[in-house]
């Protein structure tokens, strides 16, 4: 009886896998990509490997300036430079305490999820920022005071960034709520302010946080000029927040909402327990895409005369010893911006492809 | 609009009532702003009294003194106001504006097509570009332009020359600049009305598509109407716009066109990294075309560049227009950091200068926002106009 066996499946031909076929189905189709396939690479030729040169085999990493003879990257203008990069004027014993702000806030970010009390967790968001202004402003505690005129480099952009991030988040939640609210008079103020705010630029703020603030309180309250920023930058992104939020609150299905009503739940607890953590859940994209710009719009402040990481290259340019440097300091903050928005915004995509769920 | 209200009443007290409520709440909503703005102004009228800083805006009228580099109107230091000086910068951020939008918009398009090219290496390289400049601050590209790029150009001498008519170097591009003898107004008239005439044939083309099914090449025809009309009259009128083209002279180059550094640092700047997010729109929105439409033109038996034209387009078109009109917008407000290289802008040349000269801060600064809050609103309206047109109309 003859006995049925299966032919071992042929290997599939070259011309439909392995790299040739890759090459010929992604690179190669037809002329016109062939051409287009042809210039990029023309001009990745053009532009990679000299900088390439510039930035890694020529360069200068150590020594002093007299010693340069590479034509590339003199990098020991950033290493020379670099606590003033990151920390600015901010005296040099007292580095340690941004740096244990630093490390406390990694604690803080990374403990969070391990802790389940919903009680420590708000001791401790609002303990956080008391900590960290006492650690690096000082005058408590037997601390040195160091005046916001000595905060600068990286370390100036972080405190501008978080400050903004975190005390413009209620407010934006707030207006939002206003917005969606039903009481007119409650509706159209918020509806007034988002627009105006997002309707003007940043650095208009700013200049009037800077000049007319000071003017609309009574000569007793002198204000900081780091304060008077904070301040323009807060409101500026508590608008923006508001409308992300309110774009959060939108897609929460009517249900949610007479579902929370019939509970028996008041307005403000409905909103609380219900809609809120689904609405604030589904903007986090959104919330994170707008933290990165205002991440990116910190370095406005360098216009109203606050030193942030762009201003201390700006500055440090100025230095007689280190004239025409600019390529390297730019580079440098570049790169560190980059990095950060860079994997900011990885993160957001990651959340938005776990919260996609259709195929 | 779903809203809870508040919860079912226990009592039957006035303030278990939501509509009391509301009321109360709101009144007390009014009232603080009310005492804001009331403790705000009349902060500000005691202390600009103090430094004696005069009100109103009557320092509009006073002669400026200082020199702007570029004017698009007729400006002269010792004679015109503080109101030419915002009209200067009015005009000179619209110029930012409208040049920024075209080339933002042309690389934006090439760029998220390129990123969807079946081709590897094409969608690869769009990619890069986009997460590359999309994540670096625009001011600080807008001083790597300026301070470092065209900072290195060589001096006019030493230009770099294209055609012996544009020139590049440290003072900006120098260009030919057209000179409109008499008779040139003909050729203006004449491209008007061929752009009526392309307008009436665009209705006429539709109309005869929809009652004979014949498609008549419109773009084509149009090109040629919106280019020979105008040519034909300029030779007709005896050629009346000449060139005069830069010549150097000494250290510097007299007549021609000079496009300045500052202007140029910030085209470069804002095209690029506004073309980042107007890519990813672009993408966006033809992704957002279900293939299931593409596949239903080729069962129809249309040609691919009919589907594209008549299926997938018009309906890409409605998810790109609004997020890249949002750009524009941004595009506006973000040449506002043109202060930072000093190009006379609104904001430069009437926060920064005139503020200095007057000291007038809340008018001043109250004036420079209301351009950008114009210019905003009038960019809203002319979305939702668009959105209302495009809206899908149910049957």
């Amino acid at each position: 009886m003859p006995v049925y066996t299966m032919k071992e499946t042929k290997p599939a031909p070259s011309t439909s896998k392995g790299v040739v076929f890759w090459l010929r189905e992604n690179l190669f189709p037809d002329i016109k990509n062939s051409l287009l396939t042809l210039t990029g690479f023309y001009f990745l030729y053009l532009a990679i490997p000299p900088l390439l040169t510039w930035m890694i085999f020529d360069a200068t990493w150590s020594g002093t300036q007299e010693e340069i003879v590479n034509e590339g990257a003199r990098w020991i203008f950033i290493i020379e430079k670099f606590d003033q990069f990151i920390y600015g004027f901010y005296p040099e014993s007292l580095h340690w305490r941004p740096n244990l702000v630093l490390l406390i806030t990694v604690l803080f970010l990374g403990s969070f999820k391990f802790v389940g009390n919903i009680k420590v967790k708000i001791v401790a968001i609002l303990t956080y920022p008391f900590i960290c202004f006492v650690l690096i402003s000082g005058g408590w505690f037997g601390l040195e005071t160091v005046g916001t005129e000595k905060w600068g480099g990286l370390m100036l952009t972080l405190v501008v960034a978080a400050v903004g991030i975190i005390a413009s988040f209620p407010i934006g939640i707030v207006l939002a709520l206003g917005r969606q609210s039903d009481m007119p008079i409650v509706k159209t103020l918020c509806i007034g302010f988002i627009e105006f705010i997002r309707g003007v630029p940043l650095i208009t703020i700013l200049f009037m946080a800077s000049v007319v603030l000071p003017l609309f309180f009574s000569d007793g309250i002198d204000f900081d000029k780091l304060l008077r920023a904070l301040i323009g930058i807060t409101l500026f992104q508590a608008a923006y927040i508001a409308e992300v939020v309110r774009g959060g609150l939108q897609a929460i299905p009517k249900g949610q909402y007479e579902a929370a009503k019939s509970l028996g739940l008041g307005y403000w607890q409905g909103m609380i327990f219900i809609i809120l953590p689904q609405a604030l859940k589904i903007s986090i994209p959104n919330l994170v895409g707008s933290f990165i710009s205002l991440f990116k719009d910190t370095t406005l402040v360098l216009i109203i005369g606050l030193f942030d990481i762009l201003a201390m290259v700006t500055l440090t340019n100025s230095d007689t010893l280190w004239l025409g440097y600019e390529i390297e300091g730019y580079v440098f903050v570049t790169f560190i911006y980059w990095v950060i928005c860079f994997s900011m915004s990885q993160y957001s995509k990651s959340i938005e492809r776990k919260f996609n769920t259709e195929h | 609009m779903n809203k809870i209200q508040s919860s079912a009443p226990t009592g039957n007290g006035f303030l278990n009532n939501p509509q009391n409520r509301a009321i109360i709440y709101q009144l007390l909503a009014l009232l603080f702003v009310l005492f804001l703005a009331y403790y705000f102004t009349s902060n500000m009228f005691e202390n600009v009294e103090k430094r004696g800083i005069t009100t109103g805006f009557s320092f509009l009228d006073d002669v400026a003194g200082f020199g702007i580099s570029q004017t698009l109107i007729p400006y002269d230091d010792g004679a015109s106001t503080y109101y030419d000086v915002f009209v200067v910068g009015l005009l000179n951020t619209l110029l930012v504006a409208i040049i920024g939008v075209f080339f933002a918009s042309v690389l934006g398009l090439l760029i998220g097509i390129g990123r969807l090219s079946p081709n590897f290496l094409i969608a690869k390289l769009s990619l890069i570009y986009i997460e590359t400049f999309r994540n670096i601050p625009i001011l600080l590209q807008i001083l790597f332009w300026y301070n470092v790029v065209l900072a290195a150009l060589p001096s006019p001498r030493k230009s770099f020359t294209y055609f012996d008519s544009f020139f590049l170097n440290n003072r900006g591009l120098l260009t030919p600049e057209p000179i409109f003898e008499s008779g040139s107004g003909f050729i203006l008239i004449a491209f008007i009305l061929a752009i009526i005439g392309v307008f009436f044939l665009a209705r006429w083309a539709k109309k005869h598509h929809d009652l004979t099914g014949k498609e008549f090449p419109l773009f084509k025809v149009s090109i040629a109407i919106l280019i020979f009309a105008p040519l034909l009259v300029y030779f007709i009128s005896g050629q009346p716009i000449s060139a005069e083209y830069p010549q150097l002279k000494g250290f510097n180059f007299k007549g021609g066109l000079t496009i300045i550094p500052e202007l140029l640092a910030l085209i470069f700047a804002l095209s690029i990294y506004t073309a980042t997010y107007i890519a990813e729109a672009v993408r966006a929105g033809i992704e957002a075309v279900p293939l299931g439409q593409k596949e239903a033109a080729k069962s129809l038996g249309l040609k691919e560049h009919v589907i594209l034209r008549k299926v997938v387009l018009p309906q890409a078109l409605r998810v790109i227009i609004p997020p890249v009109i949002n750009q524009y917008l941004n595009l506006v407000k973000n040449s506002s950091l043109a202060t930072a290289i000093g190009y006379p802008e609104v904001v430069t040349l009437f926060s920064g200068t005139t503020l200095n000269q007057v000291g007038q801060a809340i008018e001043i600064i109250l004036m420079t926002m209301a351009v950008y809050l114009t210019i905003s609103i009038v960019i809203s309206l002319v979305l939702n106009w668009i959105n209302a047109k495009m809206e899908i109309k149910g049957r």
